[in-house]
């Protein structure tokens, strides 16, 4: 049965309503608990095996060693990084995690270096396990 | 035909009517059209060719750029090659995760569609409550995945994220809300007088003539061709899916809107299916970083019709060939087809009707003179430069520009 102006009812249930839309920047938008957001480095877990190095298809991440020690540092370009956290997934010690930090926008192109500064190893409690503890994942909004 | 009184009308390519750069030069006789000339080639980003240069990881992310739309469609496509040349046996929760993104990737798609159609005919209260529903499939597509699009749901072998029993109730939840909002766009769509007759007869291509040009997804189902992908040769966890196949007999734009509403409601069906029927065990198998010499060639069921990839190994981590075939490509062939004998009005929502991505569908360019039709080859900074003296010729100077824009991002 053909009939005109079918939406019309949906049109002014909808004036009563709220709008669907947030205003955003004056309310926070939440992002779901395993968003991609930029990633977080820990350098205590951090063997240099350099895996996410060459699994980044953005050639985002570069991995630095500090003096002789084995310990290292990291830095990403976030203007490369295509938040895919496939260096997380590669990962072998979970020296990688994702946050959920999306607000990311620079006014200049140095602004998007991250530098996550070396740092050494906490005592080793048994053989070359890292420690577990240093795993979970930053959730500052 | 008065061939003096022919008028030739370029259609793109940037056009209102276009989301993406592609040129329709239409040859009108008054109203009517007399013919329609495509050109594609525009939005060519070499992605084949730098498939080349990266290992199989990597590639995961650059095939799934192919398209934003069908981001799940074109990496499990290359998946299940690299899959079949490695040997690799995905296991049945990775199979079913798999079904369960696609699914909800044909949800968001074509909402979306209904969306752009509607704007295309200016009907754009169904744009506006169309996308703003779709928003509740985006918001689960990035609480299962981390991202509202290009999800990276696939990893060689498998699936990337596992989901839980929360998950599982908010997807419910949000079909149960979605259907709701379909049942009512279908009757939007049967009932409504305007829509129906914008729609009616408008984009007619037979049977006959989907099958000669080889049209393929909701555009040819619409002209009654019964065929999917997902149950001719069935990939992921489709052959545990009971579902039907929607066809229609209206062979006309109406009927690929009736399509796409119809398939809306049997995906729904399928996803409570998978999310009741998950088995239990792995998500994905080890994948080796070097894949074993050989080829394979593998079919996907994408939201716009029949996506098609071919990829050819030679031991080492990076393929040696790629090749990505979106469903554009032949979906665009039948859209002369279409238009023979309609109204130039009728151009923007035929063009839509087929939901063209032509991101996806430019793959191979070849620079060839015009004059002598030698085929030439040119290097990045050759092409380059002949960019800009061709601009420069035509009297446009891009170097003051170029010195000020450096000069505000330092």
């Amino acid at each position: 049965m053909k009939k005109p102006g079918k939406m019309l009812s949906e049109m002014f249930k909808n004036v009563a309503k709220a709008p669907a839309t947030t205003s955003y920047p004056f309310t926070k938008a939440e992002m779901p608990k395993d968003f991609r957001g930029q990633i977080v480095f820990t350098s205590e877990n951090c063997i240099g095996c350099n895996i996410c190095v060459r699994d980044c298809p953005a050639a985002a991440i570069c991995i630095t060693k500090q003096g002789e020690e084995k310990i290292f540092g990291a830095y990403f370009d976030l203007d490369v990084c295509i938040y895919c956290a496939q260096c997380v997934l590669s990962c072998p010690k979970k020296a990688l995690s994702v946050s959920p930090n999306f607000e990311l926008a620079q006014l200049t192109r140095s602004g998007f270096r991250v530098v996550f500064p070396a740092k050494p190893k906490p005592p080793k409690v048994d053989g070359d396990k890292p420690a577990e503890g240093q795993v979970a994942p930053t959730t500052s909004a | 035909m008065d061939l003096n009184n022919v008028v030739k009308i370029p259609i793109g390519p940037q056009h209102p009517c276009l989301k993406e750069p592609a040129c329709f030069t239409v040859s009108l006789n008054g109203e009517r059209l007399a013919g329609l000339d495509l050109r594609l080639g525009y939005n060519h980003r070499g992605i084949e060719k730098a498939a080349e240069s990266r290992t199989y990881i990597q590639n995961i992310y650059l095939i799934e750029r192919v398209c934003g739309i069908c981001s799940h469609s074109h990496p499990s496509c290359y998946i299940q090659c690299v899959e079949q040349i490695a040997g690799l046996e995905v296991p049945a929760r990775g199979r079913y995760l798999r079904s369960l993104i696609g699914e909800l990737e044909r949800v968001h798609s074509h909402l979306l569609w209904l969306g752009v159609a509607a704007y295309e005919i200016g009907f754009e209260t169904l744009l506006m409550y169309s996308w703003r529903d779709r928003e509740v499939v985006m918001d689960i597509l990035a609480m299962l995945t981390g991202n509202r699009v290009n999800y990276a749901a696939n990893v060689i072998g498998g699936a990337n994220r596992d989901i839980t029993e929360d998950h599982k109730k908010d997807i419910l939840k949000a079909v149960d809300v979605l259907e709701e909002r379909t049942k009512y766009y279908i009757e939007v769509a049967t009932e409504e007088a305007t829509l129906i007759a914008r729609l009616s007869n408008v984009g007619y291509i037979s049977l006959d003539d989907v099958k000669l040009m080889g049209t393929a997804g909701p555009t040819a189902r619409a002209s009654g061709l019964d065929y999917d992908v997902r149950r001719d040769d069935p990939y992921a966890a489709y052959k545990d899916i009971p579902f039907k196949v929607i066809t229609d007999t209206h062979c006309d734009v109406y009927g690929r809107a009736l399509v796409r509403v119809g398939e809306l409601m049997e995906s729904y069906k399928m996803i409570r299916h998978i999310i009741q029927n998950i088995p239990d065990g792995p998500i994905a198998v080890k994948a080796p970083r070097k894949i074993p010499a050989g080829e394979a060639i593998s079919r996907y069921e994408a939201p716009r019709g029949e996506d098609v990839h071919y990829v050819r190994s030679n031991g080492t981590d990076k393929p040696e060939r790629v090749r990505v075939r979106a469903p554009t490509m032949v979906n665009l062939l039948s859209v002369p087809k279409m238009l023979e004998g309609d109204n130039l009005a009728d151009v923007p929502i035929t063009i839509a009707a087929i939901d063209p991505c032509f991101s996806c569908t430019d793959r191979a360019i070849r620079v060839s003179d015009l004059d002598g039709g030698n085929a030439k080859v040119m290097t990045w900074n050759e092409t380059r430069r002949f960019g800009i003296d061709w601009y420069r010729k035509n009297g446009i100077d891009f170097t003051d520009l170029n010195k000020r824009l450096a000069g505000r991002m330092r």
